[in-house]
């Protein structure tokens, strides 16, 4: 089946993205990405530090893996613009994911600021992937600005808690057809992520459902068939659930019947 | 069987009055609740990982008079000392060395001795060793905050060591720091001056540590709805029981300690929590799981001492009741499947 994913222009095998953070173990996040067959990964620019030799995160993880570096601890457009400029010098790449956290309860995005950092920055040639909060004139403003996709947030980071913004995720699969839709944080299951694909979401992004697992190679796996099975899914253009019967005339209508 | 006066609370929505509750009861079954939907919220939030970090006090001069420090003001037999630019670099390269990225600076509480230009110089050197640099400090101005976090300042550490106002009166005997408001209100400047994270705590054990805890757990919650951007961050250092206790500390046992981490975990999910190392290794290990996401490693209170054969310097602040190194604490934690951070900041002011 060709459906290869598309996003700034690379092409992507695989719709399953990957969080490198919250591993307990290194080697078990490099194999997490090689077992799920991710071909994109990010990895928060706080967290490398290319002096440190032997546990630099950047050496776990396997090559020819896109490398997206976000801007984690940026509280507003400046700051994520200047996280860009310092993994751009750095010579980590031109793929940055914007996130803009002003609130360090619920690590909820700040759109408008996301709005701007993302203005600039594609301005420069990053190819920009912003982390939002589903709201469709937000993500119109996204696509104007300039981002290669928008990462709307299924719910809330770490939450495991699934699809809690579902009806405004499918407002946006429905009207923003010029870049893809990658659905991103409180994925805590394989059967999420085959639901926000089913839904027709056009890759998902996890991170803490694989890094917590017992197993986090096996999870890693998981999901990435749960992102294909939803896949196929939407592709094969599943039935619509209906809710209770819908026959023309009542089933019980022969009881009334004279 | 748990104790009727618990019944109903739900440990992911805990309140204020909740947790005055699980104070006052002694419940060994919901404690054991309270551990494990902490571990599982620790987990949740940070994954497997313990962020590590180092003190290097610079100066111990003092004008306070705290009954329960050893560096007091009046405390004539403590040496006293503070470091030049040179040796505060010298102490950096030392302890960068050991491979560490983050670095915790103290001075004792003097503006005559360690006035913030001096702080602030400081600061500047570590920011070249250190990705991150934060600071313990006699509590300052917010424009000198500002300066501060200009050189490169990320985090300030600040304890009100008690809440209970009396108490404070009666346990600090002189010097600036009797002035209660000045303390209690400094997170409110550090915060307006663009510092992203500050640390807080008591001194358990000062006065009945369950009305501390409240107070501090009441504290950083108006603070995280004032200033949501904060990174807030807590500390429970408790008083070891001394032999001659005139100053009637109560004591914190473990099982308190328990509570009080737990209990803050539920209630603040994304709050770093850090373990100091005036615990036993045997402590520090066991609590690891339940809500701790820091710990310093390798660690010297006395002024300087990262330097070798450079045992000049005078007493700590503290006995180091955990002496193991950076690399031992690092293995320790992956034995026990945590991914020891070293590096989880990039100084985006300053670089």
């Amino acid at each position: 089946m060709d459906d290869k994913l598309i996003v700034g222009g690379r092409e992507f095998g695989s719709r399953f993205f990957l969080g490198t953070g919250k591993f307990g173990d290194k080697e078990a996040m490099r194999r997490a990405v090689v077992s799920s067959g991710s071909e994109l990964v990010t990895v928060a620019l706080r967290r490398i530090d290319l002096d440190e030799t032997d546990e630099n995160i950047l050496s776990f993880i396997p090559e020819g893996v896109t490398i997206m570096v976000n801007t984690s601890g940026a509280r507003n457009a400046e700051e994520a613009v200047r996280i860009a400029h310092i993994a751009r010098e750095a010579g980590y790449g031109e793929w940055i994911k914007i996130e803009v956290i002003n609130d360090s309860r619920y690590l909820l995005p700040d759109n408008q600021e996301t709005i701007k950092a993302t203005r600039i920055l594609s301005g420069e040639g990053f190819v920009v992937l912003p982390y939002m909060h589903p709201d469709l004139y937000v993500a119109k403003a996204l696509v104007e600005a300039g981002a290669a996709a928008v990462m709307p947030l299924g719910s809330l980071i770490g939450s495991n808690q699934g699809l809690k913004m579902r009806t405004l995720i499918e407002v946006l699969i429905e009207e923003i057809t010029e870049i893809p839709i990658v659905v991103d944080a409180g994925i805590g299951r394989p059967s999420h992520a085959a639901e926000a694909m089913e839904m027709g979401a056009d890759a998902v992004l996890a991170n803490t459902a694989v890094a917590d697992a017992e197993d986090p190679p096996l999870m890693a796996a998981a999901f990435a068939r749960g992102v294909e099975a939803g896949r196929m899914a939407y592709l094969a253009k599943m039935g619509r659930e209906r809710k209770g019967a819908a026959a023309s005339s009542p089933l019980t209508g022969f009881l009334y019947d004279e | 069987m748990m104790s009727k006066s618990l019944s109903g609370i739900d440990l992911l929505h805990l309140t204020i009055d909740d947790i005055r509750r699980i104070f006052s009861a002694d419940d060994r079954d919901f404690l054991e609740e309270m551990a494990r939907a902490a571990r599982e919220l620790t987990r949740r939030q940070f994954g497997r990982t313990i962020s590590l970090y180092a003190p290097l006090y610079i100066a111990n001069y003092c004008e306070n008079e705290c009954v329960y420090c050893g560096f007091h003001a009046s405390q004539k037999s403590m040496p006293r000392s503070k470091l030049t630019m040179e040796q505060i670099d010298r102490e950096c390269e030392a302890l960068a060395a050991t491979g560490n990225r983050s670095i915790l600076l103290l001075t004792g509480e003097s503006r005559f001795h360690s006035p913030p230009q001096y702080i602030r110089e400081a600061v500047r050197i570590a920011a070249r060793y250190f990705s991150y640099v934060a600071l313990e400090v006699y509590p300052l101005d917010e424009e000198e905050y500002r300066e501060l976090y200009l050189a490169g300042v990320d985090g300030v550490t600040l304890y009100q060591e008690t809440y209970d106002r009396a108490r404070y009166d009666e346990l600090h005997l002189a010097g600036p720091k009797k002035v209660y408001d000045y303390r209690v209100s400094a997170p409110d400047r550090i915060a307006r001056s663009g510092i992203r994270h500050i640390s807080m705590g008591a001194l358990l054990g000062l006065t009945d540590w369950r009305s501390d805890v409240i107070a501090l757990f009441e504290h950083v919650r108006s603070l995280e709805k004032r200033y949501p951007g904060v990174e807030f961050g807590l500390a429970f250092p408790r008083l070891r029981r001394v032999a001659d206790d005139i100053h009637h500390y109560q004591e914190v046992s473990d099982r308190d300690m328990l509570k009080i981490m737990t209990a803050a975990r539920l209630l603040f999910p994304r709050v770093g929590i850090s373990i100091s190392t005036r615990e036993t290794p045997r402590f520090r290990d066991s609590i690891l799981e339940f809500g701790v996401t820091k710990m310093s490693a390798g660690s010297s209170t006395r002024v300087g001492g990262y330097l070798e054969g450079e045992h000049k310097y005078e007493d700590g602040q503290f006995e180091v009741f955990d002496p193991r190194s950076f690399d031992e604490i690092k293995t320790m934690l992956k034995s026990r499947c945590f991914d020891p951070v070293v590096t989880d900041w990039r100084n985006i002011v300053n670089s």
